[in-house]
């Protein structure tokens, strides 16, 4: 999705990254554009760190004084931190916990595999097969991203129903892949029409059909890609909570079920709440940090060595 | 208002250092969870099983439920259905969500209702009855208890168009004034007898107005149902000014919203709660109300801040764990004195069951539930209290706190004139729309009484 | 087959149904992807339809055909099946309310993506190669890993108003104090609490952004980047002149992607003031009219609403497409 400088001269990526290195620390060196970074980063992560924070206050604590006075007090050797809201969050239940986070597991693998392998597909041939009417069902995939999935709760159910397998797993999947497809086509699509002709032609001539110029040429360059729509998906899928209590019975109801529910009927229990964020939170950190390295090396990073 | 209104207390998710503690333990030392403190001995609770005789075997069925209460109340939910369950071999399959009341008639259209669901309020009923028909009528047995332990008004909030759908469950009573024992004994202020009393001692207290003390607090933030607690606060007033006569006619829409008798009750409050030497003890000025979270609102009572808060009796558990409810505990309630000693009108509400299959197990569940004896079971499994019933078959004797006592002995003296949470009779447009926008914009931008009102009224459908 | 269906509570099962569910998967599209390269010379229409077909069929029955359903549901009044013609669109034109709400929309879908896009670009380009890198886009894209709700709490709190005297719990209010000021009730200030609850859904958005423009930004070939430098660009000039140009593609996607987000976007205002105080969106009241008040008709003119207000971005979308690939 990068390529070409449009306006000013047309210059194909098609070039080495060659010497990255000698361009390397070159914005972190002028210092407004340090403090501006960091000015950006500490905006981004308080609020963040608020959270954390409390979290481990008791909740009287919260209620009356602001988490960052927990640093004074701290210093001044007073018990300031507690472990019950996590214990409340984890243990309160009658529910193990590791069920919620087994059902979030086997909602969330299939949700982001199945949308994502089919929407590589189709994104492949919007951009690559030249058939006819793909412009005008390109553009109505993409315009089908604003459509509320609300709307789509009732006709989707009445289908199940009708087919019996409202409440199981699969309905889950199904209906998660539906909700991605528009986005993950959009963005998959812009990506596989960034990869050079050169190299599709090249292994046209080789007599390659397009299932294999998909196995072998656009899947390695799109590795990126995929990785960071990956993890878009995942976190979309790990943290929704209306298709989980729509679609889903008692058996299949993932961590945000649970997490919603911390906050008491009458909605007053945030302190319990906070530490139930965090634990959730845990997981799409993890899977951010071990995905991080597959995308930082930019989307079409392995397009030079065609 | 739609807000959950039930029983049960969070203190049960952290009993651990709390006076309570033993207790609680001590009652569920034989449970096999031990998970929760509510719900502790209803196992210990004895029903006569032959009324589930006429179902049939129902040994092995299950029973969906769906409800807003969710944990820690859930627990005593569940604890209280031991006793039918042990009965009949029926298992209630329960599933509680704070999205119930959007997600409900979403399966309903979709054709994959719960077997049978909690209704926080009646106008969820009507809507399901009306709009999408979706509910079957109760089963003769049901009607039965119903006749046998609830009034006759009781019965009619579970009536739509002369069906009888849903029995009522628990009740609430929201007349209630919150206050400091131990502040007012100090001060020397005698809880008041009549609204004039009421005011006088308002007077008072802002005499001695500190920093941001003030004689009442209040706020009405409750996530996407802001404003509620603005509206229970009118229909109090409503009912005192007015009668209970205008208050049918007004929720009925006999009368039309800006009638000057609803505006007369506007102003009630409004002396109160527009006044800025009143408002907001310990939590800023009127327009603080608007965005003051119901659930903490009055708290101030605890460091002084402020004098009374007007809430219905579940605020007894929206208390800051470790906070004593007695008569000479931390906090205290008393009722909302009418214009004269002589009449005692009073706020009441409640949840409801609906039933959406008519399976001999959901049947038989919903025959226990309209029972004497669900209502006596509910309250022995809520240890911590929190819950009262308006089912004449209850036993007050086994509600668990002085409190609840107090609010039971309200609901069921024949002096009490009861009337139901009018923003529940309403249309949805109005009681779960515009009534609680306009309050919540009343406080936040002072907005004129007849303006508000006038607004409210246009937008009856 | 109840084995496939229902997994139970025993989370082996389950974890065996979701493999065997992705195994399932994986054999269809084998199948399809066997059958597609079979034909010597198959019609293109055949190969597009094989490559495309699956993704087509799901959306034609999952989205496309409850949109046209949601269509004809906004000429009819409220969940009954009688004819109404445009009368939920005449109230969402002419009630004050309705009218606040599409104001406010528009705001949102001007200012909203298009802040999120900047600043995430700026932090982009700013950490892009620092020593840092990897550690500074963590923080700003932890945000996108907290669900909505959540984010709308955590700023809920940020925004939290107590008076004068009393110890502040909000971070805002404590810096108005702690620089002499008096604590302010955010939420209450029109029209400046919709900005403050666009901080919330920017907060978010940006570490979006910031994802897919850093990756663009590091496949602009270095050579441009020298051939500008030797030039004599740098700092400013060189984000202004080279960066920005070669990534304007990305720029446009990512734009559109966080517009469409925005406009369906409710959880944010419902969570932090329910649309109270002036604040309500058009997905907000379309959330309201269909799950609240259950007045179907009127949720579903809200909904088409929102596909009119999108048809200029699609377009715009569309004519930047055409615009590259002449250039391709």
């Amino acid at each position: 999705m990068t390529s070409a400088a449009p306006t000013t001269e047309s210059v194909r990526p098609t070039s080495g990254l060659g010497n990255r290195a000698r361009k390397a620390r070159k914005a972190l060196s002028n210092p407004w554009a340090s403090t501006l970074a960091v000015v950006i980063a500490v905006i981004w992560t308080v609020p963040t760190v608020g959270l954390l924070v409390t979290s481990f206050r008791p909740e009287l604590d919260i209620r009356t004084s602001g988490w960052w006075t927990v640093f004074g007090s701290a210093l001044q050797g007073e018990g300031v931190f507690s472990l019950q809201n996590y214990e409340t969050a984890l243990f309160g239940s009658s529910t193990n916990m590791i069920d919620f986070f087994v059902n979030s597991f086997v909602v969330t693998l299939p949700a982001v595999f199945i949308p994502i392998t089919i929407a590589l597909l189709a994104a492949y041939g919007f951009a690559w097969i030249d058939f006819k009417g793909r412009d005008v069902l390109f553009i109505a995939v993409f315009a089908l991203q604003i459509v509320p999935i609300q709307i789509t709760l009732v006709p989707l159910l009445s289908a199940y129903v009708s087919l019996g397998i409202n409440g199981t797993f699969w309905t889950i999947w199904l209906s998660h892949s539906i909700f991605a497809l528009p986005l993950a086509i959009f963005l998959l699509h812009n990506f596989m029409k960034e990869v050079p002709r050169s190299l599709v032609e090249a292994a046209r001539v080789d007599g390659a059909g397009h299932v294999k110029i998909f196995f072998t040429v656009m899947m390695p360059l799109l590795t990126p890609a995929i990785a960071a729509f990956g993890i878009f998906q995942f976190l979309w899928v790990w943290n929704d909570l209306l298709v989980a209590l729509v679609m889903g019975d008692l058996r299949t109801f993932p961590l945000t079920v649970r997490i919603a529910e911390l906050a008491g009927s009458r909605g007053g229990d945030w302190h319990v709440l906070s530490a139930g964020a965090f634990i959730s939170m845990v997981v799409p950190v993890i899977v951010f940090l071990a995905l991080q390295r597959y995308f930082v090396r930019g989307m079409l990073a392995g397009a030079v060595k065609g | 208002m739609r807000i959950q209104k039930f029983g049960g207390r969070r203190r049960a998710i952290a009993l651990a250092g709390v006076a309570s503690t033993a207790l609680v333990l001590g009652a569920c030392a034989d449970t096999n969870d031990g998970s929760g403190g509510d719900g502790g001995n209803a196992e210990a609770f004895e029903i006569d099983c032959s009324a589930y005789d006429e179902f049939g075997d129902l040994d092995g069925t299950t029973v969906n439920l769906y409800t807003t209460i969710v944990e820690p109340e859930s627990e005593s939910q569940q604890a209280s259905y031991k006793p039918f369950e042990d009965c009949t071999g029926v298992t209630v399959a329960y599933e509680g969500s704070r999205e119930m009341e959007a997600q409900l008639p979403v399966r309903v259209q979709a054709g994959n209702p719960p077997d049978i669901a909690i209704l926080p309020q009646p106008g969820l009923l009507n809507t399901l009855v009306t709009e999408y028909d979706a509910v079957l009528p109760a089963p003769s047995q049901v009607e039965a208890n119903v006749d046998e332990f609830w009034s006759e008004d009781w019965k009619a909030y579970g009536t739509v168009d002369g069906t009888f759908y849903a029995a009522p469950l628990g009740s609430n009573v929201k007349s209630f004034v919150w206050y400091s024992p131990s502040m007012f004994a100090d001060a020397g202020y005698e809880i008041p007898q009549t609204w004039d009393d009421l005011l006088a001692l308002t007077a008072t207290i802002a005499e001695g107005n500190e920093g941001a003390a003030r004689p009442w607090c209040a706020g009405v933030e409750s996530g996407d149902a802001t404003g509620w607690p603005a509206t229970d606060w009118i229909e109090d007033a409503v009912l005192r000014s007015a009668g209970p006569d205008v208050y049918d006619q007004w929720y009925t829409h006999e009368i039309p919203f800006n009638d000057p008798q609803i505006i007369d009750a506007f102003d009630m409050v409004d002396e109160i709660l527009r006044n800025p030497d009143y408002v907001n003890g310990g939590l800023g000025g009127v327009d603080s109300i608007a965005t003051a979270s119901w659930t903490d609102a009055g708290y101030p009572i605890l460091t002084g801040d402020c004098w009374m808060h007007r809430a219905a009796n579940f605020y007894a558990t929206q208390w800051p764990e470790g906070t004593e409810v007695g008569p000479d505990g931390d906090v205290y309630a008393f009722y909302l004195p009418a214009l004269s000693t002589d009449e005692k009108p009073t706020l009441v509400a409640g949840e409801f069951i609906a039933a959406f299959t008519d399976r001999p197990e959901v049947q038989a569940f919903q025959t226990y539930l309209s029972s004497s004896d669900w209502a006596n079971a509910k309250a022995v499994a809520t240890p911590n209290g929190g819950w009262v019933s308006a089912n004449n078959g209850l036993d007050l004797d086994n509600l668990a706190s002085d409190f609840d006592k107090l609010s039971g002995e309200i609901l069921a003296d024949p002096a009490t004139i009861a009337r139901f949470d009018g923003s529940d009779l309403m249309p949805a447009a109005v009681g779960t729309d515009s009534f609680w926008s306009g309050m919540t914009e009343w406080f936040a931008s002072g907005e004129s009484t007849q303006k508000v009102v006038d607004g409210i009224e246009k937008s009856w459908p | 087959m109840d084995w496939l269906l229902h997994a139970g509570d025993d989370p082996v099962h389950k974890l065996l149904l979701m493999v065997f569910a992705i195994g399932l998967f994986v054999a269809l599209m084998a199948v399809i992807l066997f059958v597609v390269d079979r034909p010597r010379n198959p019609s293109r229409w055949f190969v597009g339809f094989g490559f495309t077909g699956i993704a087509l069929l799901l959306l034609l029955a999952g989205l496309v055909y409850p949109a046209v359903r949601t269509i004809w549901t906004s000429f009819l009044f409220r969940n009954s099946g009688d004819f109404v013609g445009l009368d939920n669109y005449v109230r969402a034109f002419t009630e004050p309310k309705f009218l606040i709400v599409l104001g406010n929309t528009a705001l949102w879908v001007l200012v909203a993506p298009i802040v999120a896009t900047f600043l995430g670009l700026v932090y982009a380009y700013l950490v892009d190669r620092s020593r840092f890198e990897k550690f500074a886009k963590g923080l700003v894209f932890l945000p996108m890993a907290i669900s909505m709700v959540g984010a709308s709490i955590i700023w809920k709190f940020v925004y939290e108003f107590k008076p004068q005297g009393v110890d502040q719990t909000g971070l805002l209010n404590q810096f108005m104090v702690w620089i002499g000021g008096e604590p302010q009730q955010w939420l209450l200030h029109r029209p400046l609490n919709t900005f403050l609850i666009m901080v919330v859904f920017v907060w978010i958005q940006t570490g979006f952004a910031m994802t897919l423009l850093s990756a663009s930004i590091k496949a602009i070939p270095t050579d441009i980047v020298e051939a500008a430098r030797l030039d004599g660009l740098s700092g400013f000039g060189m984000f202004w002149r080279i960066t920005i140009p070669s990534i304007r593609p990305a720029l446009v996607v990512v734009l559109t992607t966080i517009a469409m987000t925005t406009l369906k976007t409710f959880d944010i205002v419902r969570t932090m003031t329910a649309g109270q105080f002036d604040t309500s969106i058009v997905a907000l009241e379309f959330y309201d009219q269909g799950f609240r008040q259950n007045d179907a008709g009127m949720a579903a003119a809200l909904a088409v609403l929102l596909f009119v207000i999108v048809v200029p971005v699609v377009v715009y979308n569309v004519r930047q497409q055409r615009k590259v690939e002449e250039i391709r």
